[in-house]
């Protein structure tokens, strides 16, 4: 409890004890029967318990605001003064104020569980300087020093470990609550606490760029992005209070007027008007409900930019799904070897790892890996000769001294190659389209799924030939097909699981886009069980599509687009609902996007889908709850069957109840 | 220039909708939000009279509710 709260608390206490005595005495009758001096008794414990609220209502009426509630209580508890309910007068003010304690307590502990549950700022970072460490402000720490993180401490800045190994807990950021090993080399999250071991990382983000600052931004600007139900009780509550407050004058003038008489039973009535008149039940609970939603669905590991991007995930009923890095893993793997002329798989291997040793392309690095998996060796460089890439077909090399060809169908052609596949990579096509052969396409654009890389060798004749005329041009060396090496994209462990999961909560079609040829993309789409698939698209097309898609659907219904945020920036922003995913996205995407996925893990989306509509049911929950229950008690208070204790009760006694229920928001993990 | 201020005792999430209001319509003030949740208001405003202005945003915010404090 603050300060604040704690005298408050002390008040209320003293304010109850003598109330309780004079109410007492009242009723047991040693109280004198002069009004004056019962006035004079109850309006001790009513100041004691209200001087505050009548000196605010003065100091705001002369600030010419007048609808504050301040002024109500006061005017309402005036009058039952005025009406001789002297207990019930200073009653109703006890009671007003105790609601107010409550509701000012558990929004504080509200806020307080959501800033714990948000603490991933580190505090300091440790600097190594002369062999002693210096705690200094991560944010004057520039890029590229050497920070020290000690077992246990919150990594304070991204960057790559240089020194140490350690297992690190990214659940803060990530939800994911296996450690991750990091080791030299690795690049490092700011955010993460450090497991056992001391490291020592080389950062390479100034602390307001790095991931932490960025996190914390989004999460903070996240409520200022409203959805249209917290605008419409924005709304709501402005016209509300003046139009209760209104009617409340009605009824103690009109009624006395015409029916003559009864001047303080309508007055009374009047008060409970007053009480009821303020809106906070509904001011508080409705973006403290959205505050809880993003607030659990950032515990496990999604982002969400916004109540409106809440509210529209829980309306979601179309996403679509950018295949590589989304429902794939954007890695390439080998997934075939087809050597061929009497040559070995390992020999394919061997050749094709070492023509590709100084590329960087991502099809070479699996090359590279694979041959590393399979016989433990890495690539020989001193093997590797001078290399020329040639553009759109692939690469012409020489390994021990050897000319070899890696690339497509056109490169095996134009050397005049047979690389005719033989029967078992047919079938094999012909069981998995998504192993395709890359004909057509261009060997260095090769960026989604089955890719077959063709490598061809000089044969022994072309060697003798070779040797015996230095002159000899590579046009015409006699090059022997070795065979092809397939390499495939994989599709992410879970993806299947997710997209049965999205359906489950209602998402009614999934659809997927790819630049991938028809035949692959089934395979895959197949496999998942994607409703609508688009395939062999160029990134412009995946924007005119999802521009279509979106004219398409009714008004009522939300479209979420799927991407890893590498070259679909513009596509995420157009979508009703842009998911990007966090680990990665490029920092454009991150930004583009509306909700983010930490660790890329798509089976995210369904409890986030969860989170949202839950989110949203409590928040409808609270709005019908506390309208239902004012108006209830306006009724009954305008035809005399309600009093003070209720409208309390309807006023602070419906906040705390609705606070209480938007706080479960924040508890449910959307499973 | 925009900048973030913490707050101190801000209590009523109505009354932070009035400050916000108010706040906003000072001579200089490009935007301004208060965070309710968050307990926090950034202001937005012109670089030259931000002082100036941060004064008039005080007196502003002590009129609607006296008891909220800007931590500066």
């Amino acid at each position: 409890m603050t300060k604040k709260q704690k005298k408050m608390l002390l008040r209320i206490m003293i304010s109850f004890v003598l109330l309780a005595a004079l109410m007492v005495c009242e009723h047991i009758g040693v109280l004198p029967e002069n009004i004056w001096i019962e006035l004079v008794l109850f309006a001790v414990p009513y100041l004691i318990i209200g001087y505050d609220i009548i000196f605010k209502a003065a100091k705001n009426i002369r600030h010419g605001q007048i609808f504050d509630e301040n002024f109500l209580m006061m005017i309402a508890t005036f009058g039952a003064f005025g009406a001789q309910d002297f207990s019930e007068a200073a009653a109703v003010m006890l009671f007003y104020q105790v609601g107010e304690l409550f509701q000012s307590y558990a929004v504080g502990k509200s806020r307080q569980s959501i800033s714990d549950m948000m603490d991933i700022c580190p505090e300091y970072a440790n600097i190594e300087e002369n062999g002693t460490l210096i705690r200094t402000d991560p944010d004057d720490v520039e890029v590229g020093s050497i920070i020290v993180v000690k077992p246990g401490e919150r990594v304070p800045l991204d960057g790559v470990v240089t020194e140490g190994e350690s297992l690190i807990d990214t659940a803060a950021l990530t939800g994911e609550s296996v450690p991750r090993r990091a080791a030299v080399g690795d690049e490092i999250i700011s955010g993460c606490v450090n497991g056992s071991g001391t490291l020592k990382v080389r950062t390479t983000k100034a602390f307001d760029d790095s991931t932490v600052s960025k996190i914390l931004e989004l999460v903070e600007n996240a409520s200022s992005k409203k959805a249209k139900v917290e605008n419409f009780i924005t709304k709501f509550a402005r016209y509300y209070t003046p139009v209760v407050t209104i009617a409340a004058v009605i009824l103690a003038a009109l009624p006395p007027l015409l029916l003559g008489g009864g001047w303080s039973e309508w007055i009374h009535r009047a008060c409970i008007f007053l009480v009821i008149s303020c809106p906070c039940a509904l001011v508080i609970s409705v973006p403290l409900g959205f505050f809880g939603g993003i607030g659990a669905a950032s515990r496990i590991g999604v982002l969400v930019k916004g109540g409106n991007y809440l509210e529209a995930v829980a309306e979601m009923t179309t996403i679509v799904f950018d295949k590589t890095g989304t429902l794939t893993k954007g890695e390439f793997k080998v997934s075939g070897l087809y050597a061929e002329n009497g040559f070995s798989q390992e020999a394919l291997l061997e050749l094709a790892a070492h023509a590709e040793g100084y590329s960087n392309h991502p099809i070479a690095d699996s090359v590279r890996a694979a041959y590393l998996e399979r016989t433990g060796k890495a690539v020989d460089l001193g093997r590797v000769g001078e290399a020329g890439e040639q553009a759109g077909h692939g690469i012409s090399v020489t390994v021990d001294g050897k000319k070899v060809l890696i690339g497509n169908e056109k490169l095996m052609k134009a050397n005049g190659i047979n690389c005719a596949i033989s029967k078992e990579l047919k079938v094999l096509e012909d069981n998995h389209p998504n192993l395709v052969k890359s004909a057509g396409t261009d060997y260095t654009s090769v960026t989604e799924s089955g890719t077959v890389c063709y490598v061809a060798c000089e044969n022994e004749y072309a060697q003798n030939e070779y040797a015996q005329n230095e002159h000899a041009q590579n046009e015409h060396a006699h090059f022997e097909y070795v065979g092809a090496v397939i390499i495939s994209d994989t599709i992410k462990e879970g993806a299947r699981a997710a997209i049965a999961d999205m359906k489950k909560v209602g998402v009614q079609k999934c659809i997927m886009l790819t630049g991938d040829r028809k035949a692959a993309a089934k395979a895959v789409a197949g496999e998942l069980g994607i409703d609508e698939l688009h395939a062999e698209l160029l990134p412009a097309d995946k924007v005119a599509r999802v521009e279509a898609l979106l004219n398409d659907r009714d008004k009522k219904e939300r479209l979420a687009f799927v991407g890893d945020g590498i070259n679909d920036a513009p596509v995420l922003a157009r979508a009703d609902i842009g998911f990007a995913m966090g680990s990665m996205g490029s920092d454009a995407a991150i930004e583009a996007a509306d909700v983010v996925l930490m660790d890329d893990d798509v089976r995210k989306i369904a409890a986030v889908v969860r989170i949202a509509r839950k989110t949203l049911r409590i928040v409808k929950q609270n709005i019908v709850f506390a309208l239902a229950v004012k108006a209830l008690v306006l009724i009954l208070g305008a035809l005399g069957m309600a009093n003070m204790w209720e409208a309390v009760f309807a006023d602070v006694g419906v906040a705390v109840i609705a606070i209480l229920n938007a706080m479960r928001t924040l508890r449910y993990n959307g499973r | 220039m925009k900048k973030k201020f913490k707050l101190e005792d801000l209590d009523c999430a109505h009354c932070a909708a009035k400050m916000e209001e108010a706040i906003k319509k000072i001579e200089g003030v490009n935007d301004a939000s208060v965070n309710f949740l968050a307990q926090k208001m950034t202001v937005d405003a012109v670089d030259e009279r931000f002082d100036a202005i941060m004064e008039e945003v005080r007196a502003v915010c002590a009129k609607v509710e006296p008891d909220c404090k800007i931590l500066m």
